[in-house]
C-alpha cells in the first residue's frame, strides 16, 4: 500500500477529514498521529519524484519532489506539529480542521510542479487560514478576516490571470524559472508578492496576524509568507528587483515595530523584515544567497513560531497583549520568559542561536556581489530587529515595570510546543550542518569564523548597549521612536522637520486623492443600493409595455442595421 | 430500434404526457414523469453513442424524404444538449416527487407533471428537429406548458410572472415565425439543411435580411439577453421551486442552441458577419448583461431571484463565447452551456429543498440554516463556488476556455472584466454564507430538520457532477471542441 508516490499533503487532508468527525483527546492522538506519520513518509521519499496527469490538454504535475521543495516539506512539518502541540487544549473544530487544511495546503504548493496546481493551494491557503482569524469570534476579527481573505483571493485571481497569459505565451504551465520577460511573469511576481508582504502590498499581515486567535498565529506565521518566498525562490531567482524590494522591508517595519504597541503587531512586523531578508538573498540569487534565504526560512518559521507562542501563552493565560499593560511576567512565567529569550536571541541571530547560521548568509552573499548599500541596509536591520524583537519583546511582556498580574504558566502542551521550538533553535545554531546538510546547494560555508562572529556580537553589544542607556536616560517610553547604533540619531530630530515638511505636503495630496476616490466608490454604492432596494427603481416590476418597448427598439436597431447592408437588394422575390 | 431512436425521443415523452392524466393519484403520476424521463433518458445516451461511432444521423419524419417531410437530424451538437436536458429533466424528477407534494395542492399535481413532460418534449423536439418551421412548434409546446408550469407556483404573484412571460415569449416566438416565414416566402423550403443550401442565393434580399432581424430578437426574447431579460427573474421566483431548476437547468440553454443552429447552420457564420456587426452587439449586450445582472443579484433579498439574475448572467458569458467568432469561443459556449446547467440545477434544488423546510426562499429566513441543514448547504456552497469559477468544480473549466479564447483573439481589456466579474459572483455567493453561516439562526428555525434523502440524493448528484466534471473532462470539452469543430468546418465554409 505504501509508496513514496502519495503526495504529501494527502495524509494532513486526511487527518483533517478524521479530525472533524473525532472528539476531545482522541482527536489530539489522531491529528498528532498523522502529522508524525506524513513527516516520516516524507523522510522516506526521495528526490526526483515527479506524478504528471493531463488536464485541459496541458500536462499538470501536481506533484515534483527536489531538494528546494523537501526542505520546506520538512519544515512545514515540523511547524504543523509544534502548533498542532500548542493548540491541543483548544476544543474548537474550526480552528484544528482549518490549521491541519492550511498546513496541507502549504505542503501541496511546495510540491506543485505546475501553476495550476500552485493556484489551487494558493487559494485553499486563503480560505483554510482565514478561518483561523474568524476563530475568535469577535466582530473586530470577523472585519480582519474579511479584509484578509480578500487580499488573499485577490492574489489568486492575479496568479490565474497571469499562469493563464503565461501560458497562452509560452504554451507551458511548469512552475520553474519564469522571470519577468512577458506580462504573465509580472501578474505572477505581483501575485507572489502580495503574499510576500512587498512593501505597500504588507499591510494584510500586520492587519489580520494579531486579530487571530492566540493558537491560530502560531500557524499563520508559519506557513502563508513561506509559500510566498519559495514561490519566489523557485520562479524569480535572480531578478535583481528582489534586491531592492528585500531591502526595503527589512527596515520599513522596523519604525512601525518600534512604536507599535500589541506585541503580536510588533512580532508580525518583524515577520516583514525576516521575510525580506530571504526576499534579498532570492534577487542575489547566488547558490550562497538562495541558501541563505531558504535556511533562514527554515529557521525563521521555527524561532518566529516560538516568539508567537510565547506571546500566545501571555495572551492566553492574561488576556492582554499590549506592551503597556504587560510587565514583570518573569515572576509568574520563569519558563515562558526563558523560551521566548530563546526565540529573541535566535531572531537576532546571536552566535550559536539558529537565526546566527542563516541571516549571515545572506549578508556575506551581498557583499559579495557587490551590494554594498544594500549590505548596510541589511545590517541596520540587524541591528533593528535586535532592537523592536530581540529585547522589546521579552523586555516588555515579562520584565520592564512590574504590572502587577500574578498568573501561573501556561497548559504543559504549550510549554512543551515551545520547548520543542527552543530546542531546535539551538540546536541548529550549534549544529549549522544538519540543517546545510538539507539546503538545494552545497557551499561549504562556514558560519563560525572569527570575524563574522566578532562582527555580530559587537552589533548585537552595541545595539544592546544603546537600549540600556536610553532606558537609563529614560529616553525609552514604549512609545517612543526607535534608536539604532547607525546613523538614526542624527535623523531623529531632521526626519520630523525637514524631510517630514516635504512629505507632509504628499501625504496630504495623497490622503485627498484617496479621499476623493473612496467617496466616488462610496456614491457609487450607494447610488446602486438605491437603485435595488425595495423601492428602489430596480427593483420595481416593470410593466410588460416596459419590456416590449425594449424588444421593438432592438428590432428597429437590428433593421436598421441589416437593411443599410450596402448590397440590400430593393426588390423583393427573384 | 436503434434506428428510431432521434423519433422515441421526442415520442415517448409526447406520449407520456397525457397517459400522466390517467392515474388517479398524483404520486402515481410523479413517478410514472420519472420513468418516462428515464426511458428518454437511455434514449438520449444511446443518441450519442451512435452519433459518436457513425457520425450524423438523419431520421425521415413518417418515412417522408427531406424537403417535403420532416427531418431529424442528430449531430455532435444537438445529440449532446439531447443529453444534457434529459439528464437533468431526470435528476430534477427524482426531487420533484416530495417536494411538489408540499408546495402544490393536492388537485394540480397531476397537472404539473402533464405540463412538465410537455415541456420536456418540446424542449427535445427543438433540439432534434432539422425543420425550421418544426423548431417553432415546439417552441409553442415548450413555451405553453412552462408558463403553466409558472403559473402553478402558489404565490400569487406568479400568475402576473407567468402572465408577463407569455406575452413576451409570445412575441418572442411570433418574431421568430415571421422570420421563418420570410425565408420560406423566399426559398420555399423548411428544411434547415435545405435552406442552408438555397439561402446564398437571395440572401442579400431585404425579405431575408429582415427575416434574420427578426429572429434574432425574438430568439434574444427567449434565452433572455440583456436587456430582454426582465421576465426572467420574477418567473423563475414565483414559480414552484421544481419548475425553476428544471426552466433554469434546461430553456435558456436550448435557446441558445437554437441561436447558434441558426446562425451557423441555416444562415452561416460568415454571411452573419458579413451582414450585421453581430459579434461587437453581442459582445456589449454579452458585457453589459454579464455586469448589470451581477450587480442586480448581489442586491437581492430572495434567493430565487438571487440567482435568476445570475443566470442573466451567465448567459451573457455564453454570448460572449459566440461573440468572439472563433472554433474555441464557440467551444466555450457549449461547455458553458453543460456546466452552467449543472451549476443552476444543483442551487436550484438545493434551494428547493430549503423551500421545503422552512417555506420561504427569504434571505433573512435562511440565517443560520448552515448547522440546521448541513448538507443542503454545503451543496449550495460548492454549486455557488462553482459559479464564481474556483478550481476543482466545472465553472473554472468553463471560464478557463472562455479566457483561452478571449487571450488568443487578443482582447485583453474583456479578459480582465470577466475576470472581475467573477468577483462579482463572489461577492453573491458571499452574502449567501454570510446570512446562511454567520448570522444567529433565528428561533423559529428550531425544528428545522436536514432536507429528505429523496431530495438531498439528486442534489448532491449534480454537486458531485460538479466537481467530477471540472476534473475529467474528456467528455464535455471532448463533445464541445467536436460540436464546434463541424459547426465551423461543415457550414462556416459555404459562401
Amino acid at each position: 500500500m505504501w509508496s513514496t508516490e502519495i503526495p504529501a499533503f494527502a495524509p494532513l487532508l486526511i487527518g483533517a477529514v478524521l479530525a472533524l468527525f473525532t472528539r476531545g483527546w482522541l482527536r489530539g492522538i489522531v491529528t498528532l498521529g498523522v502529522i508524525l506519520a506524513s513527516g516520516w513518509h516524507l523522510l522516506q521519499v526521495p528526490e526526483g519524484i515527479t506524478v504528471s496527469v493531463s488536464f485541459l490538454g496541458y500536462d499538470l504535475v501536481p506533484y515534483r519532489v527536489d531538494k528546494l521543495s523537501l526542505i520546506f516539506g520538512y519544515v512545514f512539518h515540523i511547524a504543523a506539529l509544534i502548533g498542532v502541540i500548542f493548540a491541543l487544549h483548544v476544543k474548537d473544530t474550526v480552528q484544528q480542521v482549518a490549521a491541519l487544511v492550511y498546513a496541507a495546503a502549504a505542503l501541496g504548493a511546495v510540491f506543485a510542479g505546475d501553476l495550476l496546481t500552485l493556484f489551487v493551494c494558493w487559494e485553499l491557503l486563503a480560505v483554510s487560514s482565514v478561518f483561523l482569524i474568524w476563530a475568535r469570534r469577535t466582530q473586530r476579527s470577523y472585519l480582519a478576516g474579511l479584509r484578509y481573505l480578500i487580499i488573499q483571493v485577490l492574489s489568486g485571481v492575479i496568479l490565474l490571470a497571469g499562469l493563464l497569459v503565461h501560458a497562452s505565451a509560452t504554451g507551458s504551465l511548469a512552475f520553474d524559472y519564469i522571470g519577468l520577460e512577458g506580462s504573465g511573469g509580472w501578474l505572477i511576481f505581483l501575485a507572489f508578492g502580495i503574499k510576500a508582504c512587498f512593501p505597500l502590498l504588507h499591510n494584510w499581515l500586520t492587519d489580520a496576524y494579531p486579530e487571530a486567535t492566540p493558537t491560530g498565529t502560531v500557524f499563520l506565521s508559519a506557513f502563508t509568507t513561506k509559500v510566498a518566498v519559495y514561490a519566489l525562490a523557485r520562479s524569480f531567482p535572480g531578478t535583481e528587483l528582489l534586491v531592492f524590494i528585500g531591502a526595503a522591508m527589512t527596515c520599513f517595519p522596523i519604525f512601525f515595530a518600534v512604536i507599535e504597541n500589541d506585541l503580536r503587531r510588533v512580532l508580525a512586523y518583524s515577520l516583514i523584515n525576516q521575510v525580506g531578508f530571504m526576499i534579498c538573498g532570492i534577487g542575489i540569487g547566488t547558490a550562497l544567497s538562495i541558501n541563505g534565504a531558504v535556511s533562514h526560512a527554515f529557521n525563521d518559521i521555527i524561532f518566529k513560531g516560538l516568539l508567537f507562542m510565547s506571546m500566545g501563552a501571555v495572551l492566553h493565560m492574561t488576556g492582554r497583549i499590549n506592551g503597556s499593560d504587560l510587565g514583570g511576567l518573569y515572576k509568574s512565567m520563569p519558563k515562558t520568559a526563558a523560551l521566548c529569550i530563546v526565540g529573541a536571541a535566535s531572531i537576532s541571530a546571536f552566535p550559536l542561536f539558529s537565526g546566527f547560521v542563516s541571516k549571515s548568509m545572506v549578508m556575506a552573499a551581498a557583499l559579495e556581489e557587490g551590494y554594498d548599500w544594500v549590505w548596510l541596509m541589511l545590517l541596520f536591520a540587524s541591528a533593528g530587529v535586535f532592537h523592536h524583537a530581540g529585547i522589546k519583546i521579552p523586555y516588555f511582556a515579562f520584565f520592564s515595570h512590574d504590572s502587577g498580574i500574578r498568573t501561573t504558566e501556561p497548559p504543559a502542551n504549550m510549554l512543551t510546543a515551545m520547548t520543542i521550538a527552543a530546542v531546535l533553535c539551538i540546536a541548529i545554531g550549534v549544529y549549522p550542518h544538519w540543517l546545510y546538510q538539507l539546503l538545494p546547494f552545497d557551499t561549504g560555508y562556514n558560519p563560525y569564523d572569527a570575524t563574522h562572529v566578532l562582527t555580530q556580537t559587537q552589533l548585537l553589544f552595541f545595539s544592546a548597549l544603546a537600549f540600556v542607556w536610553l532606558n537609563l536616560q529614560k529616553l525609552y517610553p514604549p512609545e517612543l521612536h526607535s534608536v539604532n547604533l547607525d546613523a538614526e540619531w542624527l535623523y531623529r530630530r531632521l526626519f520630523p522637520r525637514i524631510i517630514g515638511a516635504g512629505f507632509s505636503r504628499i501625504w496630504q495630496i495623497d490622503r485627498d486623492f484617496r479621499g476623493w476616490f473612496l467617496a466616488r466608490i462610496h456614491g457609487l454604492l450607494e447610488y446602486l443600493a438605491h437603485l435595488h432596494y425595495p423601492g428602489g427603481r430596480a427593483s420595481v416590476t416593470r410593466p410588460t409595455g416596459h419590456m416590449v418597448i425594449w424588444v421593438a427598439v432592438l428590432l428597429a436597431v437590428y433593421l436598421w442595421l441589416l437593411l443599410s447592408f450596402p448590397n440590400a437588394d430593393t426588390a423583393i422575390g427573384h | 430500434m436503434i434506428t428510431h431512436y432521434p423519433v422515441l425521443q421526442v415520442i415517448i415523452p409526447l406520449i407520456g404526457a397525457p397517459l400522466c392524466l390517467l392515474f388517479p393519484v398524483p404520486r402515481l403520476a410523479g413517478l410514472f414523469a420519472l420513468l418516462v424521463s428515464s426511458l428518454a433518458f437511455l434514449v438520449s445516451c444511446g443518441l450519442l453513442q451512435q452519433v459518436m461511432v457513425h457520425g450524423t444521423l438523419v431520421y425521415a419524419l413518417g418515412g417522408w424524404a427531406a424537403p417535403w417531410g420532416i427531418e431529424y437530424r442528430i449531430d455532435y451538437l444537438n445529440s449532446y444538449l439531447l443529453l444534457l436536458v434529459s439528464s437533468m429533466s431526470t435528476v430534477v424528477l427524482i426531487a420533484a416527487q416530495s417536494s411538489i407534494r408540499r408546495e402544490l395542492p393536492q388537485n394540480r399535481q397531476t397537472y404539473f407533471y402533464t405540463a412538465y413532460l410537455l415541456c420536456l418534449t418540446g424542449l427535445l423536439g427543438i433540439l432534434a428537429t432539422g425543420d425550421a418551421f418544426n423548431v417553432f412548434v415546439f417552441l409553442e409546446i415548450s413555451s405553453l406548458s412552462s408558463y403553466t408550469l409558472i403559473a402553478l407556483g402558489t404565490d400569487r404573484r406568479a400568475l402576473t410572472a407567468s402572465y408577463q412571460y407569455l406575452i413576451m415569449g409570445t412575441i418572442g416566438a411570433t418574431f421568430i415565425i415571421i422570420g421563418v416565414g420570410l425565408m420560406y416566402m423566399m426559398t420555399g423550403t423548411l428544411n434547415m439543411n435545405d435552406l442552408a443550401e438555397r439561402l446564398p442565393e437571395v440572401n442579400h434580399s431585404r425579405t431575408v435580411l429582415s427575416a434574420f432581424g427578426f429572429f434574432i430578437v425574438g430568439v434574444c426574447l427567449k434565452l433572455a439577453l440583456f436587456p430582454l431579460h426582465l421576465w426572467l427573474p420574477n418567473a423563475y421566483a414565483f414559480a414552484p421551486s421544481i419548475a425553476t431548476a428544471f426552466l433554469a437547468a434546461t430553456a435558456t440553454k436550448v435557446a441558445v442552441y437554437v441561436l447558434i443552429r441558426y446562425v451557423f447552420t441555416v444562415f452561416g457564420i460568415e454571411y452573419v458577419e458579413s451582414v450585421l456587426p453581430l459579434q461587437e452587439i453581442f459582445l456589449v449586450l454579452g458585457l453589459v448583461g454579464i455586469f448589470a445582472a451581477s450587480v442586480s443579484a448581489i442586491y437581492q433579498l430572495n434567493i430565487k431571484r438571487l440567482f435568476a439574475y445570475s443566470s442573466v448572467a451567465q448567459i451573457g458569458y455564453m454570448i460572449l463565447g459566440l461573440a468572439i467568432g472563433t472554433q474555441l469561443g464557440l467551444a466555450a459556449t457549449l461547455l458553458h452551456m453543460f456546466n452552467h446547467a449543472l451549476m443552476k440545477g444543483a442551487l436550484f434544488l438545493a434551494i428547493g429543498s430549503v423551500v421545503y423546510r422552512i417555506n420561504s426562499s427569504q434571505l433573512n429566513h435562511m440565517a443560520g440554516l448552515g448547522r440546521k441543514m448541513p448538507w443542503t448547504m454545503a451543496a449550495i456552497v460548492i454549486g455557488g463556488l462553482s459559479l464564481v469559477g474556483v478550481p476543482l468544480t466545472v465553472g473554472f473549466v468553463s471560464k478557463w476556455y472562455l479566457v483561452l479564447a478571449l487571450l488568443e483573439k487578443g482582447w485583453w481589456l474583456v479578459t480582465v472584466l470577466v475576470l472581475i466579474s467573477s468577483l462579482l459572483a463572489l461577492i453573491y455567493v458571499w452574502r449567501i454564507i454570510e446570512w446562511v453561516y454567520f448570522t444567529p439562526a433565528r428561533i423559529h428555525l428550531s425544528e428545522v430538520r436536514e432536507a429528505p434523502l429523496s431530495q438531498l440524493v439528486p442534489v448532491w448528484i449534480l454537486v458531485i457532477a460538479n466537481i467530477y466534471f471540472g476534473l475529467d473532462t474528456s467528455l464535455t470539452v471532448g463533445v464541445s471542441k467536436l460540436a464546434a469543430q463541424s459547426l465551423f468546418g461543415l457550414f462556416g465554409a459555404a459562401p
